[in-house]
Formats: structure tokens, C-alpha cells, sequence
């Protein structure tokens, strides 16, 4: 079992709020210096960054928008501001536009897709470059439970997340004899911003834990996956979503 | 900086980094074939990496997939840096 190289950083995309906030926390508290990655919410992304450093951890924000296609740049700007290479990568960065497919539009899907998915991609591919060099490296893909099951309304959604997990599986497979876990963690009805209009009585009923899930917890599935002790967990997907996938 | 691109330092760049590939020294020659030292494709990535940041020369998907001797890899770097 392979340990963390002590320069290592984290980079956390869309990580100035909700699930990705508390990402940034968890891998901060493990001792990961941490990349906060936003697009818009830079006072979100400060706040992530100000409540790491208060319980003594390190952490930079990074504004980048991952859907302009230059992974390459962004992995060098984390690598200059915290001063190590990015050898955990979680892709969190999300976007939902949500609509019956008869009533999806083009630019509808490739948003979602070209939010959700595509960036995941270049992010991985170029960040396994200091990964394989170093022998160590955790790529995260923050997945849901909408893609290996349905939810009406969701179609490009369904596809982005479907797509993480079997991109997830393969590029495990490609890497894992240099120490290198990618895996996915699939949350299901979380309290956050992007659920906050949903969280009716009804669908909470339909979970078998009967309540919504936190941030934390979601977090603290990344946590265990990009620790040395995963080093052996590479190509699966943790279904944080309490029995939903039961 | 990158390097000055010479056969001869070519060949100690790739002879150096085979070993970690898992290729014994001694059966490594120009003449040898990435197949036979058991060198796959996800080997041939990271020694395209190594050359790239030796010497400035990139390796893409088309390059690595005609190479088929550790001569062939060395002479194409030359070539390309040339």
C-alpha cells in the first residue's frame, strides 16, 4: 500500500457550495491541501477556503469555468497556487436543466453534458499525467443515483452521470498497476441548493431511510476513497443515497 | 529547457526508463519489439510523457501506434525533433 506524497494536492471542482464544499472540507480535514475550484460564487468559495484554514488546514480558491475546455491550464494554476501536483481529483462541477426529453432542447442537453461530463473527462486524462509519474493518484467522479436508474424529467442529467460511471470504470482499468483508484460516488437525495425545490413529502417517503441525505455524508464517502486506505478500491461506484439503489 | 535531441541521448532516455516498465536490461536493444519486452500501450504513454519532458517532442495517439521496435520509438524522436 502506496502513501500520499506529502506535496500532493486535491482539486475540487465546483466546490463553493453544497456537495462540493463539503468535499473540500472532509479532504482538507485528511490533510489534502485543497484546490476550491468555482465559476461564479467566489464569496462561497472564500468562505470554503476561510473555514478550512480556521481549523488549521490548507487551502486556496482557484476561479476557473471547467467548461471552457483548458484542463491543462486550469491543473497548472492549482499546481502554481498550492504548490504540489493535483493527485486527487474530484469531479464534482454540475449543472441540472431539467425537462421531459420530447421537450429538451438541444442546448438543454449540451450544457448538462458539457458540464457534467465532458470537463470530468479532460480534467482525468490530464491529471493522470503527474498521477502515473508520482505512482499515486484518486480520481473521484461525483455520480448520482439518476443515470443507473431513471428519473423522468431527467434525461441529459441521467446520460452525464451514466457516462461519469462507465467512463469511471474504464479509465480504472487503464491505470490501476500505476497505484492510480478512479471511482465514482453516487448520491442520492441530498439537501442542497439544487434539491431545495424538490424535497417534498412524497419523495422523501420514497427513500428507505426516509429523510435526504447531507453533504457530509457524500463527503465522507470521497474522504474514505481518496485515502491510502482505498488503495485497492478502483472502478465502483459508492451509492451514497440511503437504500434508494436498494 | 528541453534537451538537445541526439540519437545517442535518445537511446539512454529510453534504455533508462524501459526498467521501470518492468523489462529486464539486458534484453533490451534497438532491435527488440515493444511486444516482445512486454511494453503495452499504457507504457508507451508514460515513456511519450518521459521523452516529451525530456526533449519538447510529443508523442501523439498516431505516432505510438506505428512504432513497433525500441529502434523505431528512438528514430522517430529524432526525426520529429529534427
Amino acid at each position: 500500500m502506496s502513501a500520499r506524497p506529502e506535496n500532493a494536492v486535491a482539486l475540487v471542482t465546483g466546490a463553493s457550495k453544497g456537495i462540493g464544499s463539503a468535499i473540500a472540507k472532509a479532504l482538507a480535514a485528511d490533510g489534502w491541501a485543497v484546490a476550491v475550484n468555482y465559476r461564479s460564487d467566489e464569496a462561497g468559495a472564500n468562505a470554503v477556503v476561510e473555514a478550512i484554514e480556521a481549523e488549521g488546514g490548507t487551502a486556496k480558491s482557484i476561479h476557473a469555468d471547467v467548461t471552457n475546455g483548458d484542463a491543462k491550464a486550469l491543473l497548472k494554476q492549482v499546481e502554481e497556487a498550492l504548490g504540489g501536483p493535483v493527485l486527487a481529483l474530484v469531479n464534482n462541477a454540475g449543472v441540472a436543466r431539467d425537462n421531459i426529453a420530447l421537450q429538451l432542447t438541444d442546448e438543454d442537453w449540451d450544457v448538462v453534458i458539457g458540464t457534467n461530463l465532458s470537463p470530468a473527462f479532460r480534467l482525468t486524462r490530464d491529471s493522470l499525467r503527474s498521477m502515473i509519474k508520482a505512482r499515486y493518484g484518486r480520481v473521484i467522479n461525483i455520480a448520482s443515483v439518476v443515470g443507473p436508474r431513471a428519473n423522468a424529467g431527467q434525461s441529459n442529467y441521467a446520460a452525464a452521470k451514466a457516462g461519469l460511471i462507465g467512463m469511471t470504470k474504464t479509465i480504472a482499468a487503464e491505470v490501476a498497476r500505476r497505484g492510480v483508484t478512479v471511482n465514482a460516488v453516487a448520491p442520492g437525495f441530498i439537501a442542497t441548493d439544487m434539491t431545495a425545490e424538490l424535497a417534498t413529502d412524497e419523495i422523501v417517503k420514497a427513500i428507505p431511510a426516509r429523510r435526504q441525505g447531507t453533504p457530509e455524508e457524500v463527503a465522507a464517502a470521497v474522504r474514505f476513497l481518496a485515502s491510502d486506505d482505498a488503495g485497492y478500491v478502483t472502478g465502483t461506484t459508492l451509492y451514497v443515497d440511503g437504500g434508494m439503489s436498494a | 529547457m528541453a534537451n538537445a535531441i541526439t540519437e545517442e541521448a535518445v537511446q539512454k532516455t529510453v534504455y533508462e526508463a524501459l526498467p521501470q516498465f518492468g523489462v529486464d536490461e539486458s534484453d533490451i536493444t534497438r532491435e527488440a519489439t515493444f511486444e516482445d519486452l512486454d511494453v503495452d500501450s499504457l507504457d508507451l504513454a508514460e515513456l511519450s510523457q518521459i521523452i516529451e519532458d525530456e526533449y519538447g517532442v510529443a508523442l501523439k495517439g498516431d505516432d505510438v501506434g506505428k512504432i513497433k521496435t525500441v529502434g523505431d520509438a528512438i528514430d522517430l524522436v529524432v526525426q520529429k525533433g529534427s
